[in-house]
């Protein structure tokens, strides 16, 4: 499966309090929780984001709460893809368990530009950045995670064991 | 080769030899959700088609985060968690009872040797218990109420061994804010903590749950200590439960050990916006602040409300400044009730507000405005942490939130610790 998108470049420690602040937790609409994604981060992000866009962020992506709704936020809003140097725990197992992809890969962070292209093929874990003409291989899931993404979150992984 | 606790707890829970980043599957000894994340897990289960929870009395849902509801879309999540909680049968823990990790401990769910998951990322609390407890999603909360498993990643350890003994007036809170700027806000992601050492020994199990609850904000998946008199003690005396002190192998094999000598400790101080930015209290007394904070699940128990009415005995606050007090539990309040701790607070000033997570997560009881700065002692100064993108929040122990809000600014609580 492969993605194509354009970048929206962040720094490091994107906490789920600036992915989406609590005080946008009174529902659980993805529709409306994509409406403030990443406001407090960047307020014009939710105006100018686009379908199939990718974040790319430095180091601890998503640290602090355990708010699912950050990650569903980030999906709603159209974003097709997370890269990052790093993910914090909680959200990296949440991206997963709710099929937002994501992937680490420090040097595609090092060299990346705020609105590059890159296409992202997620079953080999490769990101070719096609405004600069580089390929990057990223940090490949242990087996058992690549199943549950393959099966498109935990809850479809779910269902298919309980069958 | 010898093991961890991590490993040890998780090869006991999932019946094969655990060892760092193997992934294991797990049985569950309790499960958690709150207001803020059972919601989302409630809609999991059914999308998952669960038909029961694996076992009613180890499955807890807890009304902390916006308890009582400030808007009617939070009374609808509310509700939503009440009615499957009819439904299931799990236990409830409405408004007022207190903030789930408080309440978690205190009902008895956890005692040494077992595994818990809780969706709140603070639930690496019960650690101080020798409980492997991790924070985890509502889809992962959902698979874990309807088959009492779930998969983990066993975490290599950081160890971390504490010399000596705090000084006078410095105490657990500033004991772990520095390590988190020592180590940085991801210096532990993935990784277990383990606590150890005559430092944490003297510690009271009050002060040792403040340590274990900020383990996540180093990034770590649990902050576990080792059981002693202590823990036993405190177990006995809240818990039924069955439990196994898990102790690490003298040979177990550590990703790092770092050693500290905490007898030179001063008050620390975590600044806007992030928690791994500490400061020596020297470095920021004197800031003026307009709100000052005392509660929340790492520093709202009976000791700390008793440290914060130890310095506020006979004063007021500062005319510019509030003081907003969320005891931890319905319990710690009556407690602090009947030794006297509430009337010396009120009396000094301050708004004591339901048991739960208070202004904490930003979502009602005392949202900052622009420009403003916050002393509070919980764990999370990100920006718009409390309700507000445009305030600025600080850090600190129960007795430097309590100094600071008689001078009207930062302040060494030493100066008022006698």
């Amino acid at each position: 499966m492969s993605l194509t998108g354009r970048v929206h470049k962040f720094g490091s420690d994107v906490d789920t309090d600036a992915i989406i602040p609590a005080r946008y937790l009174n529902t659980s609409d993805p529709a409306e929780l994509a409406k403030h994604c990443m406001e407090d981060a960047d307020p014009s992000f939710p105006s100018r984001v686009k379908q199939g866009d990718i974040i790319v962020a430095d180091k601890n992506f998503g640290c602090g709460s355990s708010r699912e709704h950050a990650p569903i936020a980030i999906k709603a809003a159209g974003v097709s893809c997370v890269i990052a140097r790093s993910f914090a725990r909680i959200f990296y197992r949440n991206a997963i368990n709710i099929g937002l992809p994501i992937l680490e890969c420090p040097r595609c962070v090092d060299e990346v530009q705020e609105g590059d292209t890159l296409e992202v093929d997620l079953r080999q874990g490769e990101i070719r950045n096609l405004s600069r003409g580089k390929t990057y291989l990223a940090e490949p899931f242990p087996a058992f995670m690549q199943e549950i993404i393959d099966k498109g979150g935990l809850i479809n992984y779910v269902k298919e064991k309980v069958k | 080769m010898g093991k961890t606790i991590a490993e040890k707890i998780l090869s006991m829970k999932s019946g094969v030899d655990a060892r760092a980043n193997d992934i294991v599957i797990a049985d569950l000894d309790f499960v958690m959700g709150q207001d803020g994340t059972s919601p989302l897990a409630i809609q999991a289960f059914i999308e998952m088609g669960g038909l029961r929870v694996f076992d009613p009395r180890r499955v807890a849902m807890v009304i902390d985060h916006s308890a009582p509801s400030p808007l009617e879309g939070v009374s609808a999540l509310h509700k939503k968690m009440r009615d499957f909680a009819d439904r299931y049968d799990v236990m409830l823990y409405d408004i007022g009872e207190g903030v789930c990790h408080q309440l978690v401990p205190e009902k008895g769910h956890v005692a040494p040797g077992t595994l818990v998951i809780g969706a709140d990322s603070h639930t690496c609390t019960y650690g101080a218990l020798n409980a492997f407890a991790t924070g985890v999603g509502s889809t992962d909360l959902a698979a874990g109420m309807i088959s009492g498993k779930l998969w983990f990643k066993v975490p290599e350890t950081i160890k971390f061994v504490l010399h000596g003994e705090l000084p006078p007036g410095v105490f657990s809170k500033d004991l772990i804010l520095y390590l988190i700027g020592d180590v940085t806000a991801d210096g532990a992601t993935y990784m277990a903590a383990e606590y150890v050492g005559e430092a944490i020994k003297a510690l009271s199990m009050e002060a040792r749950f403040t340590i274990s609850n900020m383990a996540i904000e180093m990034g770590a998946k649990v902050g576990l200590m080792e059981a002693d008199e202590k823990t036993e003690a405190w177990v006995r005396e809240h818990s039924s439960l069955p439990y196994k002190p898990v102790f690490a192998d003298p040979d177990a094999v550590y990703a790092e050990v770092r050693e500290y000598d905490v007898s030179k400790l001063e008050p620390q101080v975590a600044k806007p916006h992030t928690v791994d930015n500490v400061s020596p209290i020297g470095e920021v007394a004197g800031i003026e602040v307009q709100q000052c904070v005392i509660g929340t699940c790492t520093n709202g128990r009976l000791e700390d409300l008793r440290i914060a009415a130890k310095i506020l005995e006979g004063k007021k606050i500062h005319p510019r400044t509030r003081l907003i007090v969320a005891p931890a539990s319905r319990q710690v309040f009556l407690d602090a009730i009947r030794e006297g701790i509430i009337s010396t607070l009120v009396e000094a000033g301050a708004a004591i507000v339901t048991p739960g997570c208070g202004p904490c997560v930003g979502t009602h009881n005392g949202v900052p405005s622009d420009g403003e700065n916050v002393i509070a002692t919980s764990n999370r100064n990100f920006k718009g942490r409390m309700g507000n993108n445009k305030a600025f929040i600080y850090l600190g122990s129960p007795a430097t939130v309590a100094a600071s809000a008689i001078a009207g600014k930062i302040s060494d609580p030493r100066e008022y610790w006698r």
